[in-house]
């Protein structure tokens, strides 16, 4: 079975949330992103998703796009996330998501990207700039090769348009909970609420909900939770630690506390 | 099928295309939807009629640039006034459009980027005379190259944001534009400055700039009693381009030119010519011809002329490309500097930088035809913003 079904299966068994944890690959240096995802998964992230860093990353905010510019100045390419995904996979059977945006993908050849990706272990591919709309083909050579096709729904979009995006999404899908960029907010907002009620509705449970975008705080993970979404995903937060934190070990040790915080938040009661 | 029945479900062949966020999807179908239904309405028609004629002076003449045809002598070269449109230059033909737009669908903040500044202006002069409030993005590297222009955005009422993200340049503010319009969609106005972005923007720029090509069809006829041998026009997004040749697609016996910007050569990898030195990807919401490097990572470009200075191209652009309707040719700073030099001299006319470029292949491409051919440069703004940049590349303090 997939891992990422198979996760989310377990985390209801033991009646526990999703900690999908987003990190940019590369930052602040290649040879440090497996040794991150380790501490990630030993704080107690479910699921590990890499962000292939891209030049124009339009639908980031200010976090992200500075771990995107270290990470490319550091010497980050697409081939070497898949290096990475790789040597985290020798170690870890944690379900490896990849974002990316899509020129990187079209660039190298759609195929070409899904292969390489099969063979470093990635389970599953978010494109924030690909619509449902302009999605066929991609999804249909994830498909041959097994990859979850992971997208997303915002604020904005209408119950029948979802409806659309859930014949579309496998893996999870992923709510942006805000209108904006990504980005560590301080609460968590009605619309987020709503758009989780929504898709509820729409889903009826056939797939997991994860929620993403200025989630930050053990007790955004515990709303999300209690409103009914099966996963958080939290990004900016992580990436800001590996950003203020020049000693590596340190940085590592604050990342496991953090994760752990989060995790322990996921836990219903 | 005719060529000006595209877009078709919003692509060009296979180019063009919606690859935006999810959060922006709703109101770029809205936009569409808006767009199509103003379209079709007289009303609308009517006053967009009235501020191109009225507030922006059209139609803007098509004038016989008769010194410059005895010097060259080959083809009789006409210029399409675009330089004599109010803020003096074409791109007020979109933004008095799509500002009549934005206040028909209620919305009261609207936002653009700028590079070099002519589309802020021309934004901020239709926002202000149409009572909307404009908040203009521009790179910070811009902002230092064409102070004149911030102040003046400044003096007709608009906010300037300075981006200081990436190259801080035209792209970036592109970027941070989306990123304003991904947060605000719900009372904002994204109002693009060429014919690129995803869809419906490229074809409604296109659409509103068409007034330079429709108009150039009815004053060449009325002068020569038939069309235009071949049409020049300088290509970075491609608004003006795309907006003179559009009239004259399904017109087979019409050539059309698109000059890109070839910066200091081609070869040399610093240059702004996404067709002529690109290579086909996905960038702010559209398929088409990106100067990208082979990971995909979009890559700094180079040109003399801040409006050319983008790594895209306008998605009918790379279709036109791909069918052979159009030849993309580039021409580097220098060549523009020289032609530059050149009209305003035998014509008394300084054109900018952007056109510059076009006049350069257009006098080359008349020297090579005959004396009854005739061929139409669109000159699609004036100088005056250049002098400064024109005077540091000869060397000369002024």
């Amino acid at each position: 079975m997939k891992r990422i079904v198979e996760t989310f299966l377990k985390l209801r068994r033991q009646n526990e949330g999703g900690l999908i944890a987003y990190i940019t690959a590369g930052d602040p240096d290649p040879a440090y992103t497996a040794k991150i995802a380790h501490v990630l998964v030993k704080g107690g992230a479910d699921i590990v998703e890499l962000g292939i860093p891209f030049s124009d990353p339009i639908a980031d905010g200010p976090v992200i796009q500075a771990a995107t510019a270290r990470s490319l100045k550091a010497g980050t390419t697409v081939r070497k996330v898949f290096r990475m995904s790789e040597e985290i996979r020798k170690e870890n059977n944690v379900p490896l998501v990849v974002l990316s945006y899509f020129n990187l993908i079209y660039r190298m050849g759609i195929k070409n990207f899904f292969d390489l990706a099969k063979a470093s272990g990635i389970d599953g591919v978010v494109v924030p700039d690909l619509p449902i709309e302009e999605a066929d083909e991609y999804k249909k050579i994830a498909e041959a090769y097994e990859i979850d096709t992971i997208f997303l729904a915002a604020p904005s979009t209408s119950i029948e348009r979802l409806r659309n995006i859930i014949e579309y999404t496998s893996g999870f899908l992923y709510l942006v909970s805000v209108f904006g960029v990504t980005g560590i907010r301080e609460k968590i907002h009605d619309s987020t609420i709503k758009l989780i009620r929504m898709a509820h509705q729409v889903t009826c449970g056939s797939v997991p909900l994860a929620v993403g975008f200025g989630i930050s705080q053990p007790e955004h993970v515990k709303t999300v939770l209690q409103n009914g979404a099966d996963a958080v995903i939290v990004g900016s937060g992580f990436v800001k630690i590996i950003e203020a934190n020049q000693d590596r070990n340190r940085m590592l040790e604050a990342l496991y506390v953090y994760a752990r915080q989060l995790k322990t938040a996921t836990v219903k009661k | 099928m005719r060529l000006q029945k595209y877009p078709v479900c919003g692509k060009y062949g296979k180019y063009g295309g919606q690859f935006v966020p999810e959060t922006l999807m709703t109101a770029i179908k809205e936009l569409e939807l808006a767009y199509l239904q103003a379209k079709e309405d007289p009303e609308f028609q009517r006053q967009l009629n009235y501020c191109l004629k009225d507030y922006a002076g059209r139609p803007t003449p098509l004038y016989f640039a008769e010194n410059l045809t005895k010097t060259l002598g080959g083809a009789k070269v006409y210029l399409k006034r675009e330089d004599l449109a109010h803020g003096g230059a074409h791109k007020i033909n979109n933004t008095l459009g799509q500002a009549l737009l934005a206040k028909r669908m209620g919305k009261r903040r609207v936002i653009a980027e700028t590079g070099a500044g002519q589309h802020g202006v021309a934004t901020a002069m239709a926002c202000a005379a149409l009572g909307l409030r404009s908040e203009i993005y521009m790179g910070a590297d811009d902002m230092k190259r064409q102070r004149l222009n911030v102040f003046r955005m400044k003096m007709l009422g608009a906010d300037v944001h300075c981006v200081d993200s990436g190259s801080r340049t035209l792209k970036d503010a592109i970027n941070e534009a989306l990123r304003d319009w991904v947060a605000n969609v719900q009372d904002t106005y994204y109002l693009i400055g060429s014919a690129v972005g995803p869809h419906p923007y490229p074809m409604m720029v296109r659409d509103f700039q068409s007034v330079i090509g429709n108009e150039i069809r009815s004053q060449f006829y009325e002068k020569e009693g038939r069309l235009p041998d071949a049409l020049v026009a300088c290509v970075g997004g491609g608004s003006n381009a795309i907006g003179t040749f559009y009239p004259f697609l399904d017109d087979a016996e019409v050539e059309l030119y698109g000059v890109e910007a070839g910066g200091e050569e081609l070869s040399s990898g610093k240059h702004a010519a996404s067709i002529c030195g690109g290579v086909e990807g996905v960038f702010h919401g559209m398929l088409t011809y990106i100067i990208q490097d082979e990971e995909g990572q979009i890559l700094n470009t180079h040109s003399i002329s801040a409006g050319l200075d983008y790594p895209g191209v306008g998605p009918e652009h790379s279709f036109l490309k791909s069918l052979g309707r159009s030849q993309f040719v580039a021409v580097t700073d220098k060549e523009a500097v020289d032609s530059f030099l050149k009209l305003s001299r035998s014509e008394g006319i300084v054109p900018a930088l952007e056109p510059s470029h076009a006049l350069a292949f257009a006098m080359k491409l008349a020297e090579t035809l005959r004396k009854d051919k005739a061929i139409v440069i669109t000159l699609s703004g004036r100088g005056d913003k250049d002098v400064e940049v024109v005077a540091k590349y000869l060397g000369e303090s002024i």
